[in-house]
């Protein structure tokens, strides 16, 4: 049996909605994975903090205030700075069209609308897993096509 | 992996973290990263290294942790806590929320101090893993003083914990049942100490005095019964104080060595490399539990 991921659900800034969080840090546990759960109301730097220390492969990342435009940005550029180059980020939550393809050049990966199936954001961990240089601070220019 | 213990040994923490997760994977073993980090210091006569806090769960473990690390901590010690929560036996998977609770690991003072790492149970039985021993001994080695290992929320009967750490803390709460229930065999035998949590609650006195008489029942000297409340932070600085400086209860010896013995046994087992093939021929009916023994190698013909 190969080991689980160890992955990191965090909600960053003032935002107070974490149903969908839960929602996807259970179907990740279910589906065999260690999921860390951050709780609410983190800073970027609480949250980078916690994916050094525990070690974490996976960052899903959830906004539902409308500040993802800041906030996720400032996750991804200090996970560079801390030299967790390798650690792949997804996002979530109310994430217009518009805004995503500033995201995706941040080094996220994946951000995934209200009605996504929690089985597209587990085919999306297998795939990121196996493509190269995947990792928030690498170099490859693939991202996941969302249904939502 | 050689350059992830010298950088851990620099100072680290990304490269502590993947020495842990080396570790807890079993991609190194736990002679091999101690070749390179050196010993595991030695503890001194009368001061613990490695502390259990244990209990039921709900009764408020992580809140009551997270007051102790903070009061240890601005005193200067360097702690690491390894945080266990239970995997799901089905699936493998597990939710690790222990540091929801933890603001210390946040605090922009202290948090260099402090190092929480979570830890899901995986295929062990009990509270604790016992990888959970290889996971302090790299802590130790690498300088951090003191390592707390929060366990699963446990039972009455869950003591797998003495196997691993040098003093064992029992947090209890109010409305925990009647007089009846301190009078119970268990875990609180094992207790060096006894924190009543939620103290702000009718009943924790109660339920501390009852406790109190269950030990003064006994032989030899009680462990301190102290009441705390997480939640507004009374008791914490006393409980901190008492626990810091907590002598051994001595009253159980021979029960961790119990302890220590059969997580041996366990770890042999779940390590085994035949271990998935003996299960699926268990399941299939082809062996009996005794021949799987016997091919892992635990027992011996006689």
């Amino acid at each position: 049996m190969s080991e689980p991921w160890r992955i990191v659900v965090a909600k960053p800034g003032l935002d107070g909605h974490d149903r969908g969080a839960k929602v996807v840090a259970r179907a990740l546990r279910d589906a065999g994975n260690e999921v860390i759960y951050t709780g609410l109301r983190r800073s970027a730097q609480q949250i980078v903090d916690t994916v050094r220390d525990e070690d974490a492969r996976f960052l899903g990342l959830s906004s539902l205030s409308g500040a993802h435009q800041h906030l996720f940005p400032k996750v991804c550029d200090l996970l560079k700075e801390q030299g967790l180059n390798d650690v792949i980020v997804f996002g979530g939550g109310i994430i217009p069209e518009d805004d995503r393809s500033d995201l995706y050049a941040c080094g996220i990966r994946a951000i995934f609308g209200p009605g996504t199936p929690t089985s597209e954001i587990l085919e999306f961990i297998e795939q990121a897993a196996q493509t190269d240089n995947s990792g928030v601070g690498q170099d490859s220019t693939w991202h996941w096509n969302s249904s939502a | 992996m050689t350059r992830d213990l010298e950088e851990a040994m620099a100072g680290s923490r990304r490269s502590l973290a993947r020495t842990l997760t080396a570790i807890e994977n079993r991609s190194i073993t736990i002679q091999q990263a101690l070749s390179v980090l050196g010993p595991v210091p030695q503890s001194q006569a009368d001061t613990w290294q490695t502390l259990a806090l244990t209990g039921a769960p709900g009764v408020g473990k992580s809140c009551l942790l997270d007051g102790l690390l903070t009061e240890w901590a601005s005193q200067g010690l360097r702690i690491a806590v390894l945080a266990v929560d239970p995997s799901s036996p089905r699936t493998g998977g597990a939710l690790l929320g222990d540091r929801v609770r933890m603001t210390v690991v946040d605090d922009e003072k202290l948090k260099q101090q402090i190092y929480l790492r979570s830890v899901a149970t995986r295929k062990a039985s009990g509270s604790v893993p016992v990888i959970v021993e290889d996971m302090t001994k790299i802590l130790l080695s690498l300088g951090w003083e003191r390592v707390v290992i929060e366990t699963v929320g446990a039972g009455q009967s869950e003591v797998r914990c003495a196997a691993l750490a040098d003093r064992i803390v029992v947090v209890e709460g109010p409305a925990r049942g009647d007089g009846i229930q301190a009078e119970k065999a268990g875990l609180l035998e094992l207790a060096d100490a006894v924190l009543v949590n939620k103290s702000d609650l009718p009943g924790a006195e109660l339920h501390s005095d009852e406790i109190r008489e269950s030990f003064e029942l006994g032989i030899g000297t009680s462990p301190p019964v102290m009441l705390t409340s997480a939640l507004h932070g009374d008791g914490i600085q006393e409980a901190a104080n008492v626990l810091l400086n907590l002598s051994s209860s001595g009253r159980s010896t021979r029960a961790r060595w119990r302890e220590r013995l059969l997580a041996h046994h366990e770890r042999k087992i779940l390590e085994s490399p035949k271990l998935d093939d003996l299960l699926l021929d268990l399941a299939k009916g082809s062996i009996h539990l005794d021949e799987a023994l016997h091919l892992i190698g635990v027992l011996k013909d006689e």
